[in-house]
């Protein structure tokens, strides 16, 4: 490998980032807390008046763990990871440095309005899009200066040859784009009726079945481009370069890449089974859900071979702990999506808390470590000081890993339950339960996830705490560690 | 090696990425857009009082527990009503199907509650239902909904996309303030079947309508029993 001695790289803007990406990880999770205590405990819902109910905190806990936690750390470690791969420092060019400023302070301003506009119930109410359409605009400016800070960074760079993670943060950027800017098409009604009403209102371009096809071709990607891609490209980088292996394959890797782009927008409408939408469509979205399989164990699969014959790294490095148990996590989540996009699975799964399940093992099991390990990477390089403290780490790692297993065992059992509840029939073909039956046998499983949901926070808390202190107190280190992180015992 | 080739190339890797995720959607969402626009016979679009309603019911997302799609199984059309087709959705912008039922699905709830059962229900759900999980929404009672902004969606919706509204319905301040009337007359009569809570008496629900401002619980009700 180079040495990068000869280059100074500027981690001004990744620092930023970072924080931003702690901050908004524990509001999401602890708003994500309060919903699943409300659920099993409903009087927890008049804390804030009419500002707190489940149904207006929903939305805030997906939009600031999608948009605030997870963007944050694609913009953090992107500013980080560009820099080192394209051998080029941010100090290089005063122009990107502004840009990515701009960025950062417009982002910042802009997630904390945003914020405030859903609790106030300013809303387009569609899942992920709920923003209105000035946030819209300031979502696109900010995503437009990520992509020029991107683009500018390839422009100048003096490693010819993009790395495998640089491919992942393009598709990110370009993915987000197309799919942001159309679901998002709405008129302000503002304008369109001559100055009546809210400044803030607009009325969606679709309307009824094509509405629900662009939003979850938007949904279903979002996810795609938000909570893979770059979450993949990150792994790229952090795994190879924690564990001083080499990626194990690169035909492997250009597989998955350009086989995940490909297949991952036509399961949209997986979301729509049983629904309006033409059959057709939904057969498509069962068939390519399947075939996303391959893409998606590909990158998994060459991640852990990278880490053959170094397994013993693994007991030794909590880091590598975290990226394996990601990996792993990733895999399950990939199978277990295919399992529920077959129309049968589907007629069952779609509406109960199994989907919730499958979304919380991936984010949890698989965003939110793959991010913290990626930050635990980093910060030793950016600030030059040891981890504080491994305990809390190993602490962290296995509180954090049951929490997820009770979340998605407890959420697969109670969407399974209900599933099978709604349809059950008496011998002469009654429905055998009213609907509050069904909701009310999902009290056990509903106290359970807010057990799980509890640990997980704790040990969200456990890993600011060992950043705070590591920023703070931790013992500084002279030379850049070339491959494993440096943790105090 | 083309992969080598454009792994050098940037602008080159932007531009066949691009592509390659374009082609689901062009393939997928394209070919049936105007067939699945198109209305069943007789849709009548949402009053603006109804309009208003969806307002609130956007506003307090009910949308996060409550689906309105009923899928084509015996257990859904025994529990629910007939399936949902296309062409009822013509006139929803934003669609409303929702993905999760924490609550019951709500697609033709108009036809088995009633105004006075979501009066009492609004107000507190286990009351109606022993054993809801449901938040009472006692704020809609105090909140006016902006029935301004739903007219101004009317209008909207009526010159961008022909929904077939009537000559009242047009642009400006001076349209609005003569049709505001009729939206008032459709609370009231909705206002009138209710019954009052511990909390909110009917005559307090009228005098709000009365002096010219719609209680959110009302339009929210009105919207729910169109819904059939």
């Amino acid at each position: 490998m180079q040495s990068n001695a000869a280059l100074e790289y500027d981690y001004s803007l990744a620092k930023k980032f970072t924080f931003l990406t702690i901050l908004f990880g524990f509001l999401g999770m602890l708003i994500g807390t309060l919903l699943a205590a409300q659920l099993a405990f409903p009087s927890l819902n008049y804390l804030l008046g009419e500002y707190g109910t489940f149904s207006r905190l929903r939305p805030l806990h997906t939009n600031i763990v999608i948009f605030g936690f997870t963007v944050s750390g694609i913009f953090a470690t992107w500013f980080y990871i560009g820099q080192r791969v394209l051998k080029v420092s941010l100090k290089e060019s005063k122009f990107l440095m502004t840009v990515g400023n701009i960025q950062f302070w417009l982002y910042f301003v802009g997630a904390l309005l945003a914020v405030v506009s859903l609790l106030m119930g300013i809303t387009e109410s569609k899942e992920y899009a709920q923003f209105e359409w000035p946030f819209d605009i300031v979502v696109v400016i900010i995503w437009v200066l990520w992509g020029l800070n991107i683009m500018g960074l390839i422009g100048i760079r003096r490693e010819k040859a993009l790395y495998i993670s640089v491919w992942y943060y393009l598709a990110c950027f370009l993915g987000i784009s197309m799919l942001y800017l159309f679901n998002n098409m709405a008129l302000p009604t503002y304008f369109t009726s001559g100055g009546l009403g809210s400044f803030f209102h607009s009325v969606s371009m679709y309307s009824g079945t094509n509405d629900a096809l662009v939003q979850w071709w938007y949904g279903h990607n979002a996810v795609a481009f938000g909570f893979t891609v770059p979450i993949v490209g990150m792994i790229y980088y952090f795994l190879p370069k924690e564990s001083g292996q080499p990626v194990y394959s690169y035909k492997l890797s250009l597989l998955s890449f350009w086989g995940l782009l490909f297949v991952y927008l036509w399961a949209g409408s997986h979301h729509l089974m049983w629904s309006t939408v033409p059959d057709w469509m939904q057969t498509m979205g069962s068939v390519f859900s399947v075939l996303l399989i391959l893409p998606s164990w590909g990158s998994a699969i060459n991640m852990l071979l990278t880490m053959k014959g170094e397994w013993q790294q693994l007991t030794e490095n909590p880091l590598i702990k975290f990226m394996i148990l990601a990996s792993t996590f990733y895999m399950l989540s990939t199978i277990e999506g295919p399992i529920q996009a077959v129309r049968s699975v589907n007629a069952i799964a779609h509406f109960t808390d199994w989907i919730i399940g499958h979304v919380h093992d991936g984010v949890l099991g698989w965003v939110v470590f793959m991010i913290m390990s990626a930050i635990y990477h980093m910060t030793p390089r950016m600030f030059k000081r040891e981890i504080y403290s491994k305990k809390l780490i190993e602490t962290q790692f296995w509180l954090q890993t049951t929490a997820v297993v009770l979340y998605f065992t407890s959420m697969w059992i109670a969407g399974i339950t209900q599933g099978m509840m709604w349809r059950a029939v008496d011998e002469y073909g009654n429905l055998m339960y009213s609907f509050i039956d069904t909701v009310n046998a999902l009290h056990p499983y509903y106290v359970i996830r807010t057990i799980a949901a509890i640990m997980y926070l704790a040990g969200f808390m456990m890993f600011m705490y060992n950043i705070y202190k590591t920023v703070t107190a931790g013992r500084e280190i002279e030379e850049e560690p070339q491959f494993r992180t440096p943790i105090a015992a | 090696m083309f992969f080598r080739w454009i792994e050098r190339n940037p602008f080159f890797m932007a531009a066949w990425i691009s592509l390659v995720i374009a082609v689901a959607g062009l393939i997928e969402i394209v070919p049936d857009f105007a067939k699945a626009a198109r209305p069943v016979e007789g849709l009548k679009p949402y009053t603006v009082l109804e309009l208003a309603g969806k307002e609130v019911y956007k506003k307090d997302n009910c949308i996060a527990c409550h689906s309105q799609l009923i899928r084509p199984f015996k257990s859904e059309t025994d529990r629910y009503g007939d399936f949902s087709v296309s062409g009822e959705y013509a006139y929803d912008r934003p669609f409303l199907w929702g993905s999760k039922r924490t609550g019951p699905d709500l697609h033709r709830v108009g036809r088995y509650r009633t105004t006075v059962w979501h009066e009492a229900h609004m107000w507190n759900p286990p009351a109606v239902v022993p054993g809801s999980i449901m938040p009472a929404y006692r704020h809609m009672w105090k909140n006016a909904a902006d029935i301004e902004t739903a007219y101004a969606e009317a209008v909207t919706v009526k010159n961008a996309f022909h929904t077939p509204y009537g000559p009242g319905i047009r642009k400006g301040k001076e349209a609005w303030e003569k049709y505001k009337p009729t939206v008032l007359a459709q609370a009231r009569k909705v206002a009138e079947e209710m019954k009052g809570t511990e909390g909110v008496s009917k005559e307090e629900v009228l005098k709000m309508i009365d002096s010219g401002k719609v209680p959110e619980i009302v339009a929210l009700i009105a919207y729910l029993n169109r819904l059939k």
